[in-house]
C-alpha cells in the first residue's frame, strides 16, 4: 500500500510496491491522460511530475513515490488554462495526440525552472520525448509562445 | 463517442455512449438523411420514408430547435484532422454556423456512411484519401439540407425559393430583410419524401466558401491537451480485466505448449487463452498481465517463416530478378521498351534496396471487447482506420454475423496504415468470449514490434535509354519483394514524365512475414529508384537536375509547375555553404503531386546525415483546411526523415530482431530540420490526398543531395549512419 498525493488529493494504492506508477495512475485511480508508449523509459509518453521533477511513470515503482506529490496532465491545471496548454491549442500542436500529455508535462518542468528558455535549451530538454507524428517544430513554437505570453 | 462520467469511490469509469449502429441495418444506398429535432419530421431515402419514424434512422445531420447542428463524421481521427474537415465540407454547403456544429462519430455502416469506390461504399480512412473521396458526396449532402431549409422558409413566407438566400445558419429574404434561423425552421419544418436533387452547378463557387480554405481549429485538439481524449487504451468498463499477448516469434505459427500452470499461479492471473498464432494471458491488472506474458515459455509448431533471414533474402532478390523462371507481373507498359533500349545512344542502370519498416504508432495496438450476457453480441472499442472492416473481421473471427458486432470508434494514437486491419481487435473479442468478462487487450511495445506488419523490403532494378538527342526514350523498372501489387508497385508509374517506351514489372516472393501499408507505401522506395536514377543521369549529362527533367524526361506541365515552385522557394541556384548541399525530387501520392528540396550536411566521421532545411511545393487541389493540411504534410516529411535516416527492421531465424525504441530508432527533436517550408499551389481542382505526399520525396532528395557532398550514391534505405559510413569508406 503506497500513499501519495495525486493532483492534490491523497491516494492510497492497493498494488504491489514494485508496480509502475503508470499503471497505478491509469488502472487503479483511472486517470488515463498519462500514456503507455514503450514501458521501458524510452519514449516519454508516461511523463508525470513527482515533487516537481518530470519522471517516466513506467519506470517509477509506486513504492518510490510514497509521500510524494505527483501531478499528471489532469492536474496541471483544472481547466486547461496552464500557459503551455493554451499555447498547445494556439499552435494546434497535437496530431494523434497520444504523446502530448508527456510532452506538455516535460515542457512544464522546463518552464518552471527556466521561464525564458532558448530554442536550443528547449530542444535539449525535450529530446527524450518521442512524437511519431513529428510535431516537434510545433512543440518548440508552443513552448516559445508559452514563455512569451505566460 | 461521448464518455459519461460515473463517479465511484475516487475512480472515474468512462462508459462510452451506446452505439446507434444497429438502427441503420438494411438501409443500403442511403446517402443522406435529415431529421429535425426530436419530434420533427425525418428525411430518409424515399423507399423507406414511410417507415422512417418507426425505425428511428440515424441521420448525417440533426438540427435541433435551439439551433444546435449535429453532423456525423466518418473521419477516423489519427491526427490528420479529417474528423473536423469532413463535416466542415458538409457544413460549408449547408451554410451552417460552424460554432453551433457538434460532431459525432458515424456508425460502422459503410452502406450508409461510406464513400463510393467503384461499385461499393467503404469507410476505410486510408491512403490519405478521406477528404478526396468524401468531398463530392458531403457537398451534395450539405446542399440538399440547405435546399430543404430554404423550401420550408419559402413556404412559410409564401415566396419563391429562388428569391431566398442563406447566411450562416439562417434563411434570409433579401427583399424584406426577414430571416429564419435553421433552429426556428427545425421547429416547424417539413421534409419532402424524396431528397431534392442538387446539380453540381448549384454548389458554391470557391469564391463563396466561408469554411473551406479557412483554417478552423481542429475539434479534437482541446481534448488532447488535458488528457481527456479517449483512445481505446483508455476505455474502462465495469468488471473489465486486462490481457496481453505473446505471438509466435516467427509469424503465423500455432502455439504448441507453454508453462500454463506456472503462469496461472502468478499474482492476479485469471486465465490463458490460445490464439491462432499466440497466447493471451488475462489478469486483474495490466501490470500483472504483462508480467505473466514475460514469464511465458512457449513452444511453437513449425511454419513458413521459421529460419527466415531478411538480409539473406534481400540478397537473393537480385538473383530472382534475372531468374527466367520467376513469375513476372506487368505493372505498366507503353510503346516498345525493348526496341528503345536496342536502339539507344546511351543507357543507364542502377539497383536499389530497401529494408523492412515498422509503423511505430505511439499507442501500442489494443482493443476492448465486451459480450452481452447471452454471448450473442459483442461490442468492441477500437481506434480504427476502418470501422466497417473491423466489424467484419471481428464477426468472421468469432463466427458471428456483422449484425452481432458493434464497433465503437476511438481516437487513434497514430496509425500510419497499420490500423486498417483489426487483427488485435478480433483477438480482444476472442479473449472476452473465453473469459466471459469485458477485456482490454494491450500488446506491449515489444509485442507490437515483434508481431508487427511491416513495409516490405525489396530490391529494384531500374534502367533508362537515351536517344541521340539525349532524350530519355526508354524506361525499365522492376521491383522484387513480398507484397504484390498492393504493397510493392505504388509510385512505379511515372505519368508526370513523358517517356514514350516503358516496361514496369513486379516479381513477387511470398515469405509469410506480416506486411502492411505504411504511410506512402511503395512510393517511398520506388521514388528513391526513379528520382535517384534521374539525378544520376542529369549529373552524367552535365545538366541541372530540374532542367534535365524538363528537357530530357518530358515533364508534364503540372510537374513543371511544382518543380518551378519548389526551385523558387528553395532559391535553388543560390550558392550554399561548402559543407551543405541540396537535393531535389518529385513526390506523388493519392492524386497530389509535388516537388521537394532538402539541404543537408554530413558528418564524414560518423556517417550521420543532417537535414537542415526542407522546401516542398504541392499541388493538392482545393485545400479544405490549410493549417491542418500543412501540419499533415509536415508530419509526412518528418515521418520520411525519421524512416530514411533511422528505421530498420531485420528478421533473423524467423524472428524480428528489434524490440523497442532502443533498437528501433525514430527521429528525436534534436534531429528535426531547422526549417520546413510548405506551399500549396493555388487550384480549383477537387482535393487530393495530403497525408502522404510529404513522405516519399524525402528519400531521393536526401540521396541526391548526398551525392553532391560525397560524390557517391546511396542505394540502400535506410541511410543509417553506419551504412553511410560504409559507403564513404568503400
Amino acid at each position: 500500500m503506497a500513499s501519495f498525493m495525486l493532483n492534490g488529493k491523497p491516494v492510497a494504492a492497493d498494488a504491489d510496491p514494485q508496480t509502475p506508477l503508470l499503471w497505478v495512475i491509469r488502472d487503479h485511480v483511472g486517470l488515463t491522460g498519462t500514456k503507455y508508449g514503450c514501458g521501458a523509459g524510452l519514449c516519454g509518453a508516461c511523463t508525470v511530475h513527482v515533487d516537481g521533477r518530470a519522471l517516466r511513470a513506467c519506470q517509477t515503482p509506486v513504492a518510490s513515490v510514497e509521500g510524494a506529490k505527483v501531478v499528471t496532465i489532469e492536474g496541471l491545471s483544472v481547466d486547461a488554462s496552464h500557459p503551455l496548454q493554451r499555447a498547445w491549442i494556439a499552435e494546434q500542436v497535437p496530431q494523434c495526440g497520444y504523446c502530448q500529455s508527456g510532452q506538455i508535462m516535460k515542457a512544464a518542468e522546463l518552464l518552471a525552472s527556466n521561464p525564458k528558455p532558448s530554442r536550443d535549451q528547449i530542444i535539449a530538454h525535450m529530446d527524450g520525448n518521442i512524437c511519431r507524428c513529428g510535431t516537434y517544430p510545433s512543440i518548440v513554437a508552443a513552448v516559445e509562445r508559452a514563455a512569451r505570453e505566460g | 463517442m461521448t464518455p459519461t462520467n460515473m463517479t465511484g469511490t475516487n475512480i472515474t469509469i468512462k462508459v462510452p455512449e451506446i452505439s446507434r449502429r444497429g438502427l441503420l441495418a438494411g438501409l443500403g444506398g442511403l446517402s443522406f438523411c435529415l431529421a429535425f429535432g426530436a419530434d420533427g419530421p425525418r428525411l430518409v431515402a424515399a423507399a423507406r420514408a414511410d417507415t422512417a419514424d418507426a425505425i428511428k434512422v440515424t441521420p448525417w445531420v440533426r438540427i435541433a430547435p435551439d439551433g444546435a447542428i449535429t453532423i456525423l463524421t466518418p473521419g477516423a481521427e489519427m491526427g490528420q484532422g479529417s474528423m473536423t474537415s469532413l463535416p466542415l465540407i458538409l457544413a460549408e454547403e449547408m451554410d451552417a454556423d460552424w460554432s453551433r456544429v457538434v460532431l459525432e462519430w458515424a456508425p460502422a455502416d459503410a452502406d450508409a456512411y461510406g464513400y463510393r469506390l467503384g461499385n461499393e461504399r467503404q469507410m476505410a480512412i486510408v491512403g490519405s484519401r478521406a477528404v478526396m473521396l468524401y468531398f463530392n458526396d458531403l457537398r451534395i449532402a450539405g446542399a440538399q439540407v440547405r435546399k430543404i431549409l430554404i423550401a420550408n422558409a419559402a413556404e412559410k413566407w409564401g415566396l419563391d425559393p429562388a428569391l431566398l438566400r442563406t447566411a450562416p445558419s439562417a434563411v434570409v429574404d433579401p427583399a424584406s430583410g426577414r430571416r429564419l434561423t435553421y433552429g426556428e425552421i427545425a421547429a416547424f419544418g417539413k421534409v419532402p419524401a424524396a431528397l431534392p436533387a442538387v446539380d453540381k452547378s448549384e454548389l458554391k463557387p470557391k469564391s463563396q466558401f466561408r469554411l473551406i480554405g479557412q483554417s478552423v481549429p481542429r475539434r479534437d485538439i482541446p481534448q488532447k491537451v488535458n488528457g481527456s481524449a479517449q483512445y481505446a487504451i483508455d476505455v474502462r468498463l465495469p468488471g473489465m480485466v486486462y490481457a496481453s499477448a505473446l505471438h509466435s516469434p516467427a509469424h503465423g505459427n500455432e502455439p504448441d505448449n507453454w508453462n500454463d500452470a506456472e503462469i496461472k499461479a502468478m499474482p492476479g492471473v485469471i486465465d490463458t487463452v490460445r490464439l491462432a498464432d499466440g497466447i493471451a494471458v488475462v489478469a486483474k491488472s495490466f501490470a500483472q498481465a504483462m508480467a505473466a506474458r514475460r514469464a511465458l515459455k512457449a513452444s511453437w509448431r513449425k511454419g513458413k517463416v521459421d529460419g527466415f533471414n531478411s538480409v539473406n533474402a534481400l540478397e537473393d532478390y537480385v538473383k530472382f530478378n534475372t531468374d527466367p523462371a520467376a513469375r513476372t507481373q506487368m505493372v505498366d507498359s507503353k510503346g516498345d521498351a525493348k526496341a528503345a533500349f536496342a536502339g539507344a545512344a546511351k543507357t543507364y542502370r542502377a539497383e536499389f534496396f530497401s529494408d523492412y519498416s515498422y509503423h511505430a504508432q505511439m499507442e501500442p495496438l489494443n482493443a476492448v471487447a465486451r459480450f452481452d450476457e447471452a454471448g450473442n453480441a459483442v461490442e468492441v472499442w477500437d481506434g480504427s482506420q476502418d470501422v466497417a472492416s473491423c466489424r467484419a473481421l471481428v464477426a468472421q473471427s468469432l463466427g458471428l454475423s456483422p449484425a452481432q458486432v458493434v464497433v465503437h470508434q476511438c481516437f487513434m494514437g497514430g496509425a500510419f496504415g497499420r490500423r486498417s486491419v483489426a487483427d488485435y481487435t478480433a483477438e480482444a473479442a476472442l479473449v472476452a468470449r473465453a473469459v466471459r468478462r469485458p477485456v482490454k487487450l494491450v500488446w506491449t511495445r515489444e509485442e507490437d514490434i515483434a508481431h508487427g506488419m511491416f513495409r516490405p523490403q525489396n530490391y529494384q532494378s531500374i534502367e533508362a535509354a537515351l536517344d541521340g538527342t539525349g532524350k530519355v526514350v526508354g524506361w525499365r523498372h522492376a521491383v522484387v519483394g513480398d507484397g504484390g501489387m498492393m504493397l510493392l508497385v505504388g509510385g512505379m508509374k511515372i505519368p508526370y514524365y513523358g517517356v514514350p517506351n516503358q516496361s514496369i514489372e513486379l516479381r513477387n516472393i511470398a515469405h509469410g512475414v506480416r506486411i502492411k501499408h505504411w504511410r506512402g507505401v511503395a512510393h517511398n522506395f520506388n521514388l528513391l529508384a526513379i528520382e535517384g536514377l534521374i539525378d544520376q543521369m542529369a549529373v552524367d549529362q552535365g545538366m541541372d537536375p530540374i532542367e534535365f527533367r524538363f528537357e530530357r524526361m518530358g515533364a508534364t506541365p503540372r510537374a513543371r509547375k511544382v518543380f518551378e515552385a519548389a526551385a523558387k522557394m528553395a532559391d535553388w541556384k543560390a550558392k550554399r555553404p561548402d559543407d551543405r548541399a541540396l537535393g531535389i525530387a518529385i513526390t506523388e501520392r493519392s492524386g497530389s503531386l509535388g516537388a521537394g528540396v532538402v539541404e543537408i550536411s554530413l558528418n564524414r566521421d560518423s556517417g550521420k546525415i543532417r537535414v537542415h532545411k526542407v522546401w516542398l511545393a504541392v499541388d493538392g487541389g482545393i485545400i479544405v483546411q490549410p493549417a491542418a493540411a500543412k501540419a499533415n504534410v509536415e508530419s509526412g516529411i518528418m515521418y520520411g526523415l525519421s524512416n530514411v535516416l533511422h528505421e530498420r527492421v531485420t528478421l533473423k531465424d524467423g524472428a524480428v530482431e528489434q524490440s523497442n525504441f532502443g533498437d528501433y530508432n525514430v527521429m528525436r527533436m534534436s534531429d528535426m530540420p531547422e526549417e520546413m517550408n510548405i506551399a500549396f499551389l493555388d487550384s480549383d481542382a477537387p482535393p487530393t490526398g495530403l497525408g502522404e505526399v510529404g513522405t516519399p520525396f524525402v528519400m531521393p532528395a536526401i540521396a541526391n543531395a548526398f551525392y553532391r557532398l560525397a560524390g557517391k550514391r546511396l542505394y540502400h534505405m535506410p541511410f543509417t549512419a553506419d551504412r553511410v559510413r560504409a559507403v564513404l569508406n568503400a
